[in-house]
C-alpha cells in the first residue's frame, strides 16, 4: 500500500515539474525543473522494481551502505570543488580564461565563484558531515541508524540538492546571498532534507544502548539544529512567480544584512566548525587508540562555543549601516570566542600525549593533527581580524580570503581527508590503505599547497588595504583600484599554484581510496553487512 | 515603551543574566565532584561496538577491542 502511495506520489512529481518546465519564467528554473523530473522518474523507476519487497532493517547491524555512498560522494564533490577553485583562482590572474565571448558569461568568474564555494562547503564538507555523523552516532550510541532507507532519503536528497544548486548557479539562478545564493525552491527542498537528517539523527540518539551520549555527538547535534534555525530564517523570501527562480527578501537594509551576516558566520561556527569538532572528537581519539585527553574540556568547549558563537557575525558589517553597540558586540564576543577554540584545539592535540611517535609513523593522525593546528591558526587569526581597527584594513582584500581559506582548505579539509582514510578500510573491511607513501604524498601537497595559499594572500591583502588608503601631501588618494589589482598579479598566481597542489594531493587520496577498495585484500567479514565482495 | 526599546532593555538584563547563569550552571556541572568515573567510560564509549550494535547475537560479537 505505502509502496503504491509512494509511486503516485513520485508520479505527480514528475509530471508538476514537466509542466513547471514548459511554463518556466527563467532559464535556471526550466533547468531545474527538468532535473526535478528526471530525478523523480528515477526515483519512480527504483520504487518500481522494488514494490511489495519486505524492509530489511536488521536492528543487529549498523547501516553502513549510505556510509560508503557517503565516502564515495565526499571524495568527488571535493575534487569537483577544488578544480573549480583552482579555475576561478587561474581566472583572477588571468581574465582572458573567463571565456566569455566563447560560453556567454556562463563560465565567468561570478558564476562559479559561488559554484566553488557550493561545491567545497555544502557538497564536499556536507557529505563529509553527512557521512561521519551517521558513522559516529552508530557507534557511539551502539545502534542501528534510526528510520529505516531515511538515511538513504538523507543521502540522496542532498546530492539533488547539489545538482539543482550547480545547474542553477552557471545558468544564473542566485538570491544574492553570499554562502545561501540557492533560489527559494532550493531553500525549501534544503530544509525538508535537513529536518529528516535531524530526526535520523535525533530518532538514533533515542534509542541509544549507551547511557551517556558521547560529546561527539553534542556538536554535531548543535550543528543540525543551528544550521535549521539559520536557514530557514536566512531565507525567508517572497517567490515572485511559482514559475520562476526570483524572489523577494522578507527584511530589508540593514535588518537583512545583518540576518544574511548572522546566518553566514554561523554557518561558519556550526556548519564548519560544531560539525567538524564531532568528527573531530570521534576520529582523532579513534586514530590514536587513546581517548580523548579531557573530557571535561570537551563539555566546557561545546557550552562555550554554543553560548559565543552565536554573537559574532555583526564582526562582517563594522563600519556600515549597523548600529555600532552590534559591530562592538560582535567584535567582543569575537574576541572571546578565540579562548574555547584554543581550548578545543589543546584538547585535540593533547589526545596524542604518550603517543606522539605515531606523528611519525602514521601519516593519517599526522593529517588530522595538522587540521587541528589550523583549527588552532584560524580561530586565533579570526578573532584578530575582527577587531575594528585590523578589519579596516583587512575588510575587503584578500587576507579575508586567505583567513577562510586557511581555515576551510587546512581544518576542514585535512580532518576530512583524516577521516575519509579512517573510514575506507574500515567500510569496505580492508586490512588498511592501499599505499601509506601516497597518502604521505597527499599531505606534503595540500599542507605547502595551503602555505602558498594562505601567505601569498597576507602579502596581496595588506598589499592592497595599504594601497587604498595611502593618501598624498595634500590628502589625496594615491592608487586608483585598478593599480592595486595589476600589483596583485604575482600573488594571484602563487595562489593558484598552491591551489593545483592542494587538488593534486586530492587526486592522490581519490585514487589511493579506489585501490584500497580495489587491490587491498578482504578481511574476513563480521556479518553480512560488512561483507563486500572482492572484485 | 516601543518593542525595539523593551527588546533592547530585556536582552541587556534578564536575558543576559539568564544566559550567563545557565553558562557557568553547565560549566560548574560538567566539574561536579564525582563526575571522573562518569567521563571516563563516556570517554571510552568509542572504542565499544565497532562492529555491530550492543545487544546482538553474542556468538557473532567480536573480541572487545582496547
Amino acid at each position: 500500500m505505502w509502496d503504491y502511495v509512494k509511486l503516485i506520489v513520485l508520479a505527480l512529481i514528475a509530471v508538476l515539474a514537466a509542466i513547471a518546465a514548459n511554463y518556466a519564467h527563467d532559464l535556471p528554473y526550466m533547468v531545474n525543473a527538468l532535473v526535478v523530473m528526471l530525478a523523480a522518474a528515477i526515483t519512480f523507476v527504483w520504487q518500481l522494481r522494488h514494490v511489495g519487497e519486505p524492509a530489511h532493517h536488521p536492528q543487529n547491524e549498523y547501516l553502513d551502505g549510505v556510509v560508503r555512498a557517503g565516502v564515495i560522494a565526499t571524495t568527488f564533490w571535493g575534487v569537483v570543488g577544488f578544480l573549480v577553485g583552482v579555475v576561478i583562482a587561474f581566472q583572477l590572474a588571468f581574465p582572458a580564461l573567463n571565456l566569455g565571448h566563447v560560453t556567454e558569461g556562463i563560465l565567468n568568474f561570478g558564476r562559479l565563484r559561488p559554484l566553488h564555494t557550493s561545491a567545497v562547503i555544502f557538497a564536499f564538507g556536507g557529505n563529509a558531515l553527512i557521512m561521519s555523523s551517521f558513522y559516529i552516532v552508530q557507534r557511539t550510541t551502539a545502534a542501528r541508524l534510526f528510520g529505516g532507507n531515511l538515511g538513504w532519503f538523507v543521502f540522496w536528497g542532498w546530492q539533488l540538492m547539489i545538482v539543482l544548486a550547480a545547474t542553477s548557479y552557471v545558468l544564473g539562478g542566485t538570491q544574492g546571498k553570499e554562502y545561501a545564493e540557492t533560489v527559494w525552491y532550493i531553500d525549501v527542498w534544503i530544509a525538508v532534507v535537513w529536518v529528516a537528517f535531524l530526526l535520523v539523527f535525533i530518532g538514533t540518539l533515542w534509542k541509544r544502548k549507551e547511557p551517556h551520549i558521547y560529546v561527539a555527538n553534542w556538536f554535531i547535534l548543535s550543528m543540525i539544529i543551528t544550521i535549521a534555525m539559520l536557514h530557514i530564517v536566512n531565507n525567508l523570501a517572497i517567490p515572485v512567480s511559482f514559475l520562476g527562480s526570483k524572489s523577494v527578501q522578507v527584511m530589508g537594509g540593514v535588518q537583512d544584512a545583518m540576518t544574511q551576516w548572522w546566518y553566514g558566520h554561523n554557518a561558519v561556527g556550526f556548519f564548519l566548525t560544531a560539525g567538524f569538532l564531532g568528527m573531530m572528537y570521534y576520529f582523532v581519539p579513534k586514530q590514536a587508540e587513546k581517548p580523548v585527553f579531557s573530557y571535561k574540556l570537551s563539555i566546557i568547549h561545546f557550552w562555550a562555543l554554543i553560548f559565543l558563537y552565536i554573537w559574532a557575525g555583526p564582526h562582517h558589517l563594522h563600519y556600515t549601516a549597523l548600529p555600532e553597540w552590534a559591530s562592538t558586540l560582535g567584535m567582543v564576543f569575537s574576541v572571546i570566542l578565540w579562548m574555547p577554540s584554543w581550548g578545543g584545539m589543546i584538547n585535540g592535540l593533547m589526545t596524542l600525549s604518550g603517543a606522539w611517535d605515531k606523528l611519525r609513523t602514521d601519516p593519517i593522525i599526522r593529517m588530522m593533527v595538522v587540521s587541528v593546528g589550523f583549527y588552532g591558526m584560524s580561530t586565533f587569526e579570526g578573532p584578530m581580524m575582527s577587531i575594528k581597527a585590523v578589519n579596516s584594513l583587512s575588510h575587503y582584500t584578500d587576507w579575508t580570503i586567505g583567513h577562510v581559506h586557511s581555515g576551510a582548505l587546512g581544518w576542514n579539509g585535512m580532518i576530512t581527508f583524516g577521516a575519509l582514510y579512517f573510514l575506507t578500510p574500515r567500510l569496505w573491511n580492508r586490512d588498511g590503505l592501499y599505499s601509506l607513501k601516497l597518502v604521505s604524498w597527499h599531505f606534503w601537497l595540500a599542507t605547502i599547497g595551503i602555505v602558498l595559499y594562505a601567505s601569498s594572500m597576507w602579502v596581496t591583502g595588506i598589499m592592497e588595504g595599504l594601497m587604498w588608503r595611502e593618501v598624498d601631501a595634500n590628502g589625496f588618494l594615491v592608487n586608483a583600484f585598478a593599480d592595486t589589482v595589476a600589483a596583485k598579479f604575482p600573488m594571484y598566481v602563487v595562489r593558484g599554484l598552491g591551489g593545483a597542489m592542494f587538488l593534486t594531493g586530492a587526486l592522490i587520496m581519490a585514487y589511493n581510496l579506489w585501490m584500497t577498495v580495489r587491490a587491498q585484500p578482504a578481511k574476513a567479514p563480521v556479518n553480512a553487512n560488512n561483507f563486500v565482495a572482492a572484485e | 515603551m516601543d518593542t525595539y526599546s523593551f527588546l533592547r532593555e530585556l536582552a541587556d538584563s534578564w536575558a543576559l543574566l539568564v544566559l550567563t547563569v545557565v553558562f557557568l550552571g553547565v560549566i560548574l556541572w560538567a566539574l561536579r565532584p564525582g563526575s571522573n568515573a562518569v567521563h571516563r567510560d563516556a570517554a571510552n564509549a568509542i572504542f565499544r561496538n565497532e562492529k555491530q550494535p550492543a545487544g546482538s547475537d553474542d556468538d557473532l560479537r567480536p573480541v572487545k577491542e582496547a
